[in-house]
């Protein structure tokens, strides 16, 4: 409680004083929802290059991956952000759940074990965020304990939130089925892998900032 | 066989953050599935998440976790609406409920307005490399 009324103090002053420096962009979600796809996707679109390695293996991404000074323009305007990544959040760790996905025990035991603490870290991190986009897997039940514990977290500390619905491009997408389970948050179904409805993603962004 | 342990509101109430943890973690350790009176704050879960992640080892692979939130209903009359905000107003952390088990033993908990289902595997960690039963354990919550 007293961490989430520092951090809602420390934005205001923060913004009253204008030290800011740069705007941190966070991306968070469960694992393998499409988190460093998207931190690709944004990239490429305004960078020209990738960020990170994606797999199909969860918890690829174990370390918080930030790419700074990115410049977004949407319509006349623009908008300057450092983009987080994140470790996905999770509640479990099993490393033989790598040894099935393919991997040898040593690599298994030591990628759970850096699993485990990009998730202390992911979690460490949300009090430096100035608006996140949580990413979850559209062709998945939104209605977990995961999912409400990171919202409800973001919303204790009073940062803004998009939710990108993600893998739209996947039959068994279900958009609505996210917006009927959180009716209050602004809801954008994208696909980061093929950069499908990417702009009504930066036009709730540039919404979400002015 | 599972084991439920049922933690009331008061054995908590007392504690910080830190000391709710341990204490659920420490039970959930033991393989059983706990079931609190009432919630933890959005801090505290966050900080379950840390401590959980902190603790994973071997013979630990985490938790699965339902915390339940009482609704407010929106239809009825006005003053239906205005008491049952005042309820929770002085309830707070009270109401609701937690359930809180072990990742090796519960899969998945599963929640909906009426009804939370429980999927529960029921061969422990230690003959995890055989190939195990799953069945699902189904039970009526009740929500104030």
């Amino acid at each position: 409680m007293f961490d989430g009324i520092k951090s809602v103090f420390r934005r205001l002053f923060s913004k009253i004083f204008k030290r800011k420096k740069s705007m941190k962009l966070g991306l968070y979600g469960p694992p393998n929802g499409g988190k460093t796809t998207l931190a690709n996707r944004i990239c490429l679109d305004w960078l020209g290059e990738e960020m990170g390695v994606v797999s199909n293996i969860p918890h690829e991404t174990r370390e918080i991956n930030v790419k700074e000074q990115i410049t977004a323009k949407y319509e006349d305007k623009e908008l300057t952000f450092n983009l987080v990544d994140t470790p996905g959040i999770a509640t479990k760790i099993d490393y033989e759940d790598f040894v099935k996905a393919g991997l040898d025990e040593e690599t298994a035991k030591e990628r759970a074990k850096e699993a485990t603490q990009g998730i202390i870290d992911a979690i460490k991190w949300l009090d430096d965020m100035d608006i996140v986009i949580v990413v979850l897997d559209s062709t998945k039940d939104p209605m977990n304990q995961v999912n409400i514990t990171i919202l409800g977290n973001l919303q204790a500390r009073g940062i803004p939130v998009i939710i990108a619905a993600n893998k739209i491009d996947l039959k068994k997408s279900n958009v609505k089925r996210i917006e009927k389970v959180f009716p209050q948050y602004k809801i954008v179904g994208i696909s980061a892998k093929y950069g499908k409805n990417m702009d009504e993603l930066y036009k709730a962004l540039f919404e979400m900032v002015k | 066989m599972i084991s439920l342990e049922f933690i009331p509101h008061y054995k908590l109430s007392g504690l910080d953050a830190e000391e709710k943890i341990k204490l659920i973690l420490k039970s959930v350790k033991q393989n059983r599935i706990v079931l609190i009176q009432g919630r933890l704050n959005r801090e505290e879960e966050a900080e379950l998440i840390k401590q959980t992640m902190k603790s994973i080892n071997d013979n630990f692979t985490g938790i699965e976790p339902a915390i339940f939130y009482p609704e407010i209903k929106k239809e009825g009359s006005i003053l239906t609406y205005l008491r049952e905000k005042l309820i929770n107003l002085f309830l707070a952390d009270r109401q609701g409920l937690t359930l809180i088990g072990p990742a090796s033993i519960v899969k998945e908990i599963r929640q909906d307005p009426d009804k939370l289902q429980l999927y529960i595997d029921l061969e422990l960690k230690k003959s995890k490399s055989k190939k195990s039963k799953s069945s699902n354990l189904s039970k009526k919550s009740k929500r104030k």
